[in-house]
């Protein structure tokens, strides 16, 4: 197994993918000894005061988002004044420019959930494929993906545009999906999370029952590989959500946006011109909205992306 | 499978444990290699025409020059000998080092510290500070910008609400002196979190006989946490740093946003990505806005190999 997984010198920033840790690591929490870590309430306080600093600003716009526009400006920010308009708001924020704003919320999940699930399936496939099988040319290729995970997207962004503009790709949905299907990143979780997830007397066995290797893949691996795939799609699905760049150059017809473009573009137009003040209040209460559906992902799913990370991505 | 025991060749080891297979490419071999080669395929087709693709015609358009009249010329390094003397470019360049040698440092820095307090298990609420700590990330940086940008303000920001109740003026968030910081601060806010939880993920993943290795020498908690703990995932912190660096000198979003706000503090090269964007979209020239992009592609290579190559120095002294 070790052989196989052997990465080449050129291991991402020195994130060694051997597997020289056992198989059959501990899974449960280690104890390093025998005393028991003593809790602390001084450092606890501390860290209270800490998580104040992440969360007062959500806080905040929590709060803003259930004032009027008026009240935004004459009432205290991180307390709420005496009338609830949370509703107004969000009535405001759905009919607001012929409901758009639901329009760019369709678009933001479409385009991100056609990404991840895009992005985790290839990077799952090549990632099994590179940590099971060595074949000719799969170093060479695997190098090459680990030197991508270092180049700047958004310098890509602009030939990609252009080359887009020859097919008449842009202002299309394939403009955003398309460029994030690509996660180098991806392959390599996926690589050294497929060398300790699937276990090479499985494949062996299935093998000599004369299983096709890609319905090994299929039938076998994919199976243990979910976790790890789940992780990906989580960051992939992040990653296309909150994306502005890219969107920003490719589209230009205003139902096509996402939330991030459609949102900035209703700032810009609050803050150019003053008699449109009473979009800041559709804009607090868009911005909050917005962050509702990522924040529940990953409070849901968070078994899987803590455990995809600590057993394949980050070990030393 | 169920007779795959009795199924199996005599003298036949598990493969986990057999010699790399060095025979020539036998039918089974052959069938393997067909079967990498499909699986890897659909990642390689768009990996060759999203990035390999885009890499090369960027390095061919920046080698022209669009001209009203005659069309494209070819230059040579012109464009990239412009980027050079280009006081925009480098200032904008300039900016972003200072950001990455101020910024990168606290937040990595902090990242490992909370790491290393949930990793102990000495607090209190361990999973929820985590957890809080952690939520930012999922806040797209649009957003990030947007309501720290109302933080920050004059209008209705708490800070300026509250400096007023007290008779004292907030700080200027948004003038020329505070908007780098101010910057900082929205990314520090927004990817504390994420290097925490990889920090996190990597320390949870220590072998545990390291530790029992330092408990016989009687090693204090913060003896272990520095001589053992950092040391073993310092490949999870070459790896935050790098994306780190890359991060910084893509920075874009935030800066864009806040230029509503302070249009007179942040002009359109405020960074090289806001500049090449405006090159490309706005002047229309995207020949020099390609050879920008490649330079700035160099630049965080050059930046992420040293960052790599100076640790890797620091621990062959330490040995």
């Amino acid at each position: 197994m070790t052989t196989r997984t052997a990465a080449d010198g050129t291991a991402l920033a020195g994130v060694r993918t051997d597997t020289t840790v056992p198989p059959e690591r501990p899974r449960s929490r280690r104890r390093y000894s025998a005393d028991k870590p003593q809790r602390s309430t001084a450092l606890t306080v501390m860290m209270v005061a800490v998580l104040l600093y992440f969360l007062i600003p959500l806080w905040w716009l929590l709060v803003a988002s259930t004032k009027s526009n008026a009240d935004l400006f004459s009432t205290f920010g991180l307390w709420f004044s005496g009338t609830n308009s949370l509703w107004v708001n969000i009535q405001a924020v759905f009919t607001a420019d012929d409901g758009v704003y639901l329009l760019w919320l369709r678009n933001s999940l479409f385009y991100a959930v056609v990404s991840a699930v895009g992005a985790a399936f290839l990077a799952t496939m090549a990632g099994y494929a590179f940590a099971k099988y060595r074949f000719p040319g799969g170093n060479a290729i695997f190098s090459a993906i680990l030197g991508a995970v270092m180049i700047p997207m958004t310098a890509l962004t602009i030939p990609t545009y252009l080359l887009f503009a020859n097919a008449g790709l842009t202002n299309t949905p394939w403009a955003i999906i398309l460029p994030s299907l690509v996660s180098p990143f991806g392959v390599y979780l996926m690589r050294v999370y497929a060398a300790d997830a699937v276990d090479e007397t499985l494949l062996e066995a299935a093998r000599v029952d004369g299983a096709g290797e890609l319905r090994i893949f299929f039938g076998v691996a994919f199976r243990l590989l979910v976790p790890g795939m789940v992780t990906v799609l989580l960051f992939a699905l992040v990653a296309t959500w909150n994306n502005y760049f890219l969107p920003l150059i490719m589209l230009n017809s205003p139902h096509l946006y996402p939330l991030t473009v459609g949102l900035a573009q209703w700032q810009g137009a609050a803050a150019a011109g003053g008699g449109s003040k009473a979009l800041f209040s559709s804009i607090v209460t868009g911005s909050f909205l917005s962050i509702i559906p990522l924040v529940i992902a990953f409070l849901f799913l968070q078994r899987y992306w803590q455990s995809g990370l600590a057993s394949g991505a980050v070990k030393g | 499978m169920t007779s795959v025991e009795t199924r199996l060749p005599a003298g036949r080891a598990p493969a986990a444990t057999a010699p790399p297979r060095r025979r020539g490419p036998s039918p089974m071999r052959r069938r393997e290699n067909a079967a990498a080669y499909i699986l890897i395929t659909p990642f390689v087709v768009v990996f060759a025409l999203l990035i390999v693709v885009p890499i090369i015609y960027s390095g061919y358009l920046s080698l022209y020059r669009e001209q009203l009249v005659g069309g494209n010329t070819f230059v040579g390094l012109e464009n990239y000998s412009r980027a050079l003397s280009d006081s925009s470019f480098l200032s904008g360049v300039g900016r972003m080092a200072v950001f990455l040698v101020i910024q990168v440092p606290i937040m990595l820095g902090l990242a490992l510290l909370f790491a290393l307090l949930l990793d102990a298990g000495v607090l209190y609420l361990g999973k929820f500070i985590r957890l809080g700590i952690f939520i930012p990330y999922a806040v797209p940086s649009v957003i990030a910008a947007l309501m720290w940008g109302y933080l920050y303000g004059t209008d209705f920001g708490p800070a300026a609400q509250i400096a007023e109740r007290l008779g004292i003026s907030a700080p200027p968030f948004l003038s020329q002196d505070w908007m780098l910081f101010s910057i900082m601060n929205i990314v520090t806010w927004s990817f504390i979190g994420y290097n925490m939880i990889i920090l996190y993920a990597a320390l949870r993943s220590i072998p545990s006989e390291l530790f029992d290795a330092a408990a016989v020498d009687g090693a204090g908690r913060i003896r272990t946490a520095v001589s053992i703990k950092i040391p073993a995932i310092r490949p999870a912190l070459i790896l935050t740093a790098i994306f780190s660096v890359i991060g910084t000198f893509q920075l874009f979003t935030e800066p864009n946003l806040l230029r509503s706000l302070a249009p007179n503090v942040i002009g359109t090269d405020y960074t090289p990505n806001m500049y090449a964007y405006n090159l490309a979209f706005i002047n229309r020239d995207s020949n020099y806005a390609a050879a920008i992009a490649f330079i700035l592609g160099v630049v965080i290579m050059i930046v992420s190999y040293t960052v790599q190559l100076s640790t890797q120095r620091k621990e062959r002294a330490a040995r």
